[in-house]
């Protein structure tokens, strides 16, 4: 157990240490001030007809967003659909049929990432890389954009403009995710995962000669940007379980670093873009507390809280367990993934203890918001910031401001719309599915933990995660196309609301700070954040959680 | 109409562009360098061996399990992933069945079995197993082999990996290698 707790400080040393400098670089390349490939960057505004200076309206930029995903839909869906016509298809996959095209297509447009396939056996190479890969890339790029338009909303000043969405996603990939992605894939194919356009190999095996058909792929490319951009889906089935998308201790370090790096570093941008250092580490610091909590718990859970058998040597649970990973790496990947709405995976959360993936599910539906998606996690947690403020000025009668932006009613009705839309649509789609009397044959699992299974899925699209407890059937047309509509409307809406949001702060005047003016860095604050955000999340899925992973504990337990 | 036709070209040409950046030259830029690289590794890390009688035959990857059976070979972690709950009683039945197993397979062997053993690994292909459950099946694969028992435990420190920097990840030890190395094929 100690050693796994020297890997977690270490793993957060090396994080924090790597994201305050990329923090600034974020910072930097996002707000034009490092602009190292602007010949480049200024060809592509010159293919997309948008001048240098540009600047959008709020609802330009929103509208900007939804026609530029919905394209990418079309095309991601249409790619799909013709699968068994276009080229690259080296082992004759068919066409995906067409709930699974739209479940998957609305889940790589929305930075989810569920998958209802394996990727070995449903999807061509040509699929994987210019379809799936691209909106990796852009989804990932889309979230980086919308923060820094609200950041502006709180830097500028009776402005009826939030910047340029185009020059802001072009930003995003060019300088931030096109490189560090680059560099990782070629980190991770020394390492053996694979990369090629080569048909699945057939070896014969060892002892009984029997022939074992190896899957193969251009897959470092993707996993690089799957990691990076909190994206987590696998080119394989497995995802990052899957030897062959993570083979060695390095490349799990290295893909689990990837994990919380650009949303941890964007804190740090964030403090750099409104001149308050303290603001952006306040924030950092209430991720890291919320992490560092329900880490333990998954740690201490996963060690102890499993079943011991006579003759069998103690251990925690191994069940769905790599050996290079142990319980330590698995517990912190399953932590990260998930407070991060990454979703990747490098064990089964379907057979973590109850209490492990009772805490895997409750950082998801705390909104995504401990560190959370690129860029989406953020806004989020700026929405609960200003959630905060309101409630603590009502506590004191005064206008609650934030970064000197008084916090009026418009601003509110936007910040409930990103906060409650995904509590609300995690527990209707559980509610309906677990009223279809179909369900019960979804499930591996019997009881409480069935329940569970559920909840997750429907925790983990409705957060545009996209992890999964694998027990549960994701492939059927029920939840392929509920499931599709869930992570679209839990995508946008809260998204245009912040959009909106910036709109709205942009246009409003600075006020100094007063004597009366509520600090949002100190320790008070940070605990006042804290409480609202596990108030909110406790109240919204506390009896759910006791009919699923809670029941599952007590009835081991007995 | 002619303002959404005006968001609607930056739009298209925004997906173009980048499918051909990001779809077509970053993966095939990564494909490349990849397979100059290393194309071994890119293509799968598979292991070739050269028969007794000379020809040479691709008999694995180094990172995808195949099932061992025999006594003299090391056994790996069982195949395929239950996704059951660990606590749960389906997984207790199955788990009860493969320490029965183990029991008759080497009755003579009186320690605690490992727990990677006995439970199924998350890709249901995990190469490798602890090296506490390499240490296990010394006895037995010396006894079967009649080898010095010394001679197994050096075959099975040479596929030892340990984890990253003595804090990241577990030591593993790698199944196929070390029964090709028992074959005197690698």
């Amino acid at each position: 157990m100690s050693m796994i707790w020297l890997q977690d400080i270490a793993f957060l040393i090396l994080l924090i240490g790597i994201s305050i400098p990329l923090g600034i670089y974020i910072y930097r390349v996002m707000t034009g001030q490092a602009r190292f490939m602007a010949p480049v960057e200024k060809g592509i505004y010159r293919m997309l007809g948008v001048q240098d200076k540009n600047e959008m309206s709020t609802k330009k930029y929103a509208v900007s967003i939804l026609i530029f995903s919905g394209i990418g839909f079309v095309l991601l869906f249409s790619t799909m659909l013709l699968q068994e016509v276009l080229p690259l298809n080296p082992e004759h996959l068919k066409s995906v049929r067409w709930d699974l095209a739209f479940n998957t297509a609305a889940s790589f447009i929305t930075n989810t990432n569920w998958q209802a396939y394996s990727g070995e056996s449903t999807l061509s190479y040509l699929t994987q890389s210019i379809g799936l890969t691209v909106q990796n890339f852009v989804s990932a790029g889309v979230g980086i954009s919308v923060l820094f338009a609200l950041i502006r909303g709180f830097t500028s000043k009776n402005k009826k403009t939030i910047g340029c969405f185009w020059h802001d996603l072009t930003r995003s990939i060019l300088y931030i995710l096109l490189p560090f992605s680059f560099a990782l894939a070629i980190v991770l194919v020394s390492q053996g995962v694979v990369q090629t356009l080569l048909p699945y190999k057939v070896v014969t095996a060892l002892q009984n000669g029997a022939s074992q058909t190896i899957p193969l792929g251009p897959a470092a490319s993707q996993i690089a940007i799957k990691q990076l951009g909190t994206n987590g889906g696998g080119f394989f089935g497995m995802n990052s379980a899957f030897p062959l998308e993570n083979p060695t201790a390095i490349s799990n370090l290295l893909e689990l670093l990837s994990i919380l790096l650009i949303p941890c570093a964007l804190c740090i941008s964030f403090g750099k873009a409104v001149k308050d250092s303290k603001q952006g580490r306040a924030i950092l610091i209430t991720m890291i507390i919320l992490f560092v909590a329900a880490l333990a718990i998954v740690n201490i859970s996963e060690q102890y809280g499993t079943v011991f058998y006579e003759g069998v040597a103690a251990s925690g649970n191994m069940e769905g367990k790599e050996v290079i990973n142990g319980v330590g790496s698995s517990a912190i990947w399953g932590t990260a993934t998930t407070a991060a709405s990454n979703g990747s995976v490098n064990s089964m959360h379907d057979s973590f203890t109850p209490l492990g993936g009772m805490m895997m599910m409750f950082l998801m539906q705390l909104g995504e918001i401990v560190f959370g998606g690129v860029g989406s996690g953020l806004y989020g947690m700026i929405a609960f910031i200003i959630l905060t403020v309101f409630i603590a000025g009502l506590m004191v009668g005064r206008t609650p401001e934030y970064l000197g932006k008084k916090i009026e009613p418009f601003d509110m009705k936007m910040v409930c719309l990103i906060i409650l839309a995904p509590p609300l649509l995690t527990l209707l789609g559980t509610a309906v599915t677990v009223m279809l009397p179909q369900a019960a044959s979804w499930l591996s699992n019997s009881g409480a933990h069935g329940f569970s299974e559920i909840l997750y899925a429907f925790s983990s699209m409705a957060n545009n995660n996209g992890s999964a407890f694998s027990g549960f059937t994701g492939g059927t047309m029920f939840t392929n196309v509920f499931g599709g509509i869930i992570m679209l409307i839990v995508r946008f809406i809260p998204m245009t609301a912040a959009i909106f949001l910036a709109g709205d702060l942009s246009n409003k005047k600075i006020i100094t700070a007063s004597e009366g003016t509520l600090s949002t860095s100190n320790t008070m604050f940070v605990g006042l954040l804290i409480a609202v955000i596990f108030i909110i999340g406790a109240l919204g899925f506390l009896p759910a959680l006791a009919l699923g992973p809670i029941a599952d504990f007590f009835t081991a337990l007995k | 109409m002619k303002r959404f036709l005006k968001i609607l070209r930056p739009a298209v040409s925004f997906l173009l562009i980048f499918t051909v950046l990001c779809g077509i030259v970053y993966t095939g830029a990564v494909t490349g360098i990849a397979q100059l690289i290393f194309p071994n590794k890119a293509n799968g890390s598979i292991i070739t061996v050269t028969l007794k009688d000379g020809t040479e035959k691709e008999i694995g990857s180094k990172l995808i399990a195949q099932e061992f059976t025999k006594p003299e070979y090391l056994i790996g972690r069982p195949s395929g992933t239950s996704n059951l709950s660990p606590t749960s009683k389906e997984l207790k039945k199955i788990v009860e069945e493969r320490i029965k197993w183990w029991h008759e397979f080497d009755p003579n062997n009186t320690a605690d079995i490992p727990s990677d053993l006995i439970y199924a690994s998350g890709s249901g292909v995990d190469p490798n197993i602890s090296p506490a459950a390499a240490k296990y099946q010394v006895m037995r694969i010396a006894k079967v082999r009649s080898m010095d028992e010394d001679t197994v435990r050096e075959i099975i420190d040479k596929y030892t990996t340990g984890s990253f920097l003595g804090v990241f990840g577990e030591p593993s030890v790698n199944v196929l290698k070390v029964n090709l190395a028992l074959d005197g094929l690698l």
